[in-house]
């Protein structure tokens, strides 16, 4: 008599599949994600005078400040392109795909407590942090397309080319390699840990390790394997080459990026999803 | 009716202490027993989840091999002592951890309420938060939108409710959390001591409503509280957890019973000693003293019982005096709160040396929960002169009585528990 009695619509055991994602109830769940977005949105800011300015003004300073520093002082070349513009290329993209990562690394951490209180499936706390940052970079995107405006109507030598199709695909591969790296890494700390000391400093030494402040067309043939190696190397010089019209784009350096995001995202979801069931016992 | 929940073998296991360097080397040799197709090594130890005991093992089961089921509409009440797994079970309950092994299986949504106001933030409006916590219990925004007014108004704060949280009183908070959370509408709702704050009026509307989700919508409660009224005034059926298992699974007044059965009586309620090590001077010693429960001896106190002291003292003073024995009652505080004397109820008594045995009893109704003591017991010569005074001579837990009076907060109010003093109350207009 196998009546209604076997048909449970929740049945919790110690441990599910590896690919037991669970997605149904991600989707079930996606007003959730739009409310820590906009938290995220709203609170960030609250009681600040300049309120989302802050948005405009941290890519701005930092871009002035490598213009100084790396384009006038140090004297690295820009491959003929404005120093302002090739910087804010750069740190626009490194941006979005660094503060992504480090969010994301810390979401066991940062939110044991709601996670040790309610159950919503976990994957929507780093989903929310890649969507709140695509609004962050859009913003800033639009400051950096405000700053081309100026320099294309100025007379300057650019040249943005078809590629630029390319881009929405290039913000796809930032968001899966930041998210990709943060839920590993988020994965791993909750037990141990020692990866987070190594986070900060590490997406701040990547960044010296990918073209963000050079062009990669200025780097020995020897050093290039190196930089090539940083899978958003190739995501910046695209992302560079469509809208300035310098720098390299190599249909094979993307589909190394790509193969390399594709691969970090789904073992980072997949270690999520094993260590989200119990990591309240450990962190 | 309908099983709902169904809970098989559930077990959880601990381990204690910090996480470090060790915990590596057990993961790796759990590692390596996986791989080679063997049982986890350190599932077969672990010992049974008592905190007052100093155990062998690293690892504990908070929880071990428990089966329960639930009807749809039954509201089930989970007590225990602290420590028992009473929350180990609601968290697994709620998804928040995963067992160690079993299975709990369920019909329906399950919602938690395992204290009030998750996710609340704290820059963010009354208004915003009630969807961003609504979204978190699993409410989507067109649900939380169609009960928005409901909700503020359930919870009081309609004046507040566009100012950020942080500016809210705790009590406010534990409304708003608490409105959000009464109309989530799941199957099946689990609760755990939300009642703890808000006041009077607040409790008692947040009872009813609990009352009229698990009656009116055939929706299934499980209720944790400390609170005894709470628990006997809404559940339906209870199970009694005690170190991690299943103690009783019976109607709420059999686990209530249960409960204060096997809790620990504390205090010190008798002593005995031998002439040779027998506190005091050469006054007197004090051979034994004991408290007991009058109606029911060996059985726990409650503020329903009477109870009474009894002590033995060897008295060595030569010569037939005047004498007269006296103690002091303490609260857990240390306030003195009574003082018992032969010297103010007896007329004067003359005794020669030997053995005196003095017997003395106290009123049910009259001393409230909590823990007391003897604090000082004396003996007396010529109602003035003390002679022998032994300290801390006993000590005994008062228990609360379910069907006795809970004040407004529920919790302990005063010492004193005697209500039928006479009142006289005039009005003039």
């Amino acid at each position: 008599m196998k009546t209604q009695e076997e048909d449970w619509t929740l049945v919790i055991k110690p441990s599910s599949g590896l690919f037991d994602l669970q997605l149904k109830e991600v989707w079930r769940y996606r007003d959730l994600l739009q409310m820590f977005v906009r938290r995220d949105f709203v609170a960030v800011y609250k009681q600040t005078i300049l309120g989302p300015i802050w948005f405009f003004l941290q890519p701005l300073f930092t871009t002035i400040t490598f213009t100084i520093v790396f384009g006038n002082i140090a004297g690295i070349s820009t491959d003929g392109v404005p120093p302002l513009l090739f910087y804010m290329a750069g740190i626009v993209g490194w941006n979005y795909f660094a503060e992504c990562l480090n969010a994301t690394s810390t979401t066991f951490i940062q939110n044991a407590n709601i996670f040790g209180k309610v159950y919503f499936p976990r994957l929507i706390m780093p989903l929310s942090i890649v969507v709140s940052n695509l609004l962050k970079f859009g913003v800033q995107f639009i400051l950096f397309l405000v700053l081309l405006g100026y320099y294309i109507l100025s007379g300057a030598y650019i040249q943005p080319n078809l590629t630029i199709l390319l881009v929405p695909f290039l913000i796809i591969l930032m968001a899966l390699l930041g998210l990709g790296f943060g839920m590993l890494i988020s994965a791993m700390t909750t037990k141990y840990r020692d990866l987070k000391f190594l986070i900060t400093f590490g997406v701040q030494l990547a960044m010296y390790a990918s073209p963000v402040i050079y062009p990669l067309s200025t780097l020995p043939e020897k050093y290039k394997v190196y930089i090539l190696a940083n899978p958003m190397s190739s995501v910046i010089e695209t992302f560079r080459y469509a809208f300035l019209g310098e720098g390299t784009f190599s249909w094979m350096y993307l589909g190394y990026s790509t193969l390399f995001a594709m691969l970090v995202f789904t073992l980072g979801v997949l270690i999520f999803n094993k260590v989200e069931k119990s990591f309240m016992d450990t962190v | 009716m309908n099983t709902v929940i169904k809970v098989e073998n559930l077990s959880k296991q601990y381990r204690l202490g910090e996480l470090g360097t060790g915990t590596l080397s057990h993961d790796l040799n759990r590692w390596w027993h996986k791989i080679r197709g063997k049982e986890d090594p350190y599932l077969k130890v672990g010992d049974l989840n008592d905190r007052t005991t100093k155990g062998s093992s690293e690892y504990v089961w908070a929880l071990r091999d428990i089966n329960f089921e639930v009807k749809q509409g039954e509201v089930l009440g989970i007590i225990g002592k602290n420590g028992a797994g009473k929350s180990t079970l609601l968290k697994l309950l709620s998804r928040v951890t995963a067992p160690t092994t079993g299975a709990i299986k369920a019909k329906g949504r399950i919602a938690s309420l395992l204290e009030v106001g998750t996710g609340f933030h704290e820059e963010l409006t009354g208004r915003e938060n009630i969807f961003l916590n609504g979204a978190i219990l699993g409410m989507t925004k067109a649900e939380i939108r169609s009960k928005l007014d409901e909700i503020i108004s359930f919870s009081g704060t309609e004046r507040y409710i566009d100012t950020p949280v942080k500016r809210y009183s705790s009590g406010m908070r534990v409304r708003l959390a608490f409105a959000v959370a009464a109309h989530l509408d799941p199957e099946i709702l689990i609760v755990d001591e939300v009642l703890a704050v808000g006041d009077a009026e607040f409790q008692k509307k947040a009872i009813g409503k609990m009352q009229e989700v698990s009656k009116g919508g055939g929706k299934t409660v499980l209720f944790v509280s400390h609170n005894m009224e709470a628990v006997q005034n809404l559940c339906t059926r209870g199970i009694v957890l005690s170190n991690g298992g299943l103690q009783l699974d019976s109607t709420i007044e059999e686990c209530f019973k249960a409960y204060l059965g096997n809790t620990k009586q504390g205090g010190e309620l008798s002593k005995s000693y031998t002439l040779d090590n027998a506190p005091g001077n050469f006054n007197a010693k004090l051979l034994s003293a004991k408290v007991i429960n009058e109606h029911d001896p060996g059985s726990f106190f409650t503020t329903g019982t009477g109870f009474s002291f009894e002590f033995d003292i060897y008295n060595q003073i030569g010569g037939i005096q005047q004498l007269d024995i006296t103690y002091h009652l303490f609260d857990e505080r240390g306030i003195l709160i009574y003082v018992g004397s032969t010297a103010v109820s007896h007329e004067p008594q003359k005794y020669g040396s030997g053995f005196l045995n003095i017997k003395t009893s106290f009123p049910p109704n009259i001393l409230n929960e909590g823990i007391y003591t003897i604090g000082r017991l004396l003996l007396v010569k010529n109602r003035g002169h003390i002679m022998t005074e032994w300290k801390d001579v006993l000590s005994f837990e008062i228990l609360p009585l379910s069907n006795g009076y809970i004040g407004a907060s529920g919790g302990k109010e005063g010492v004193l528990k005697i209500y039928n003093l006479p009142w006289d109350i005039s009005y003039t207009n």
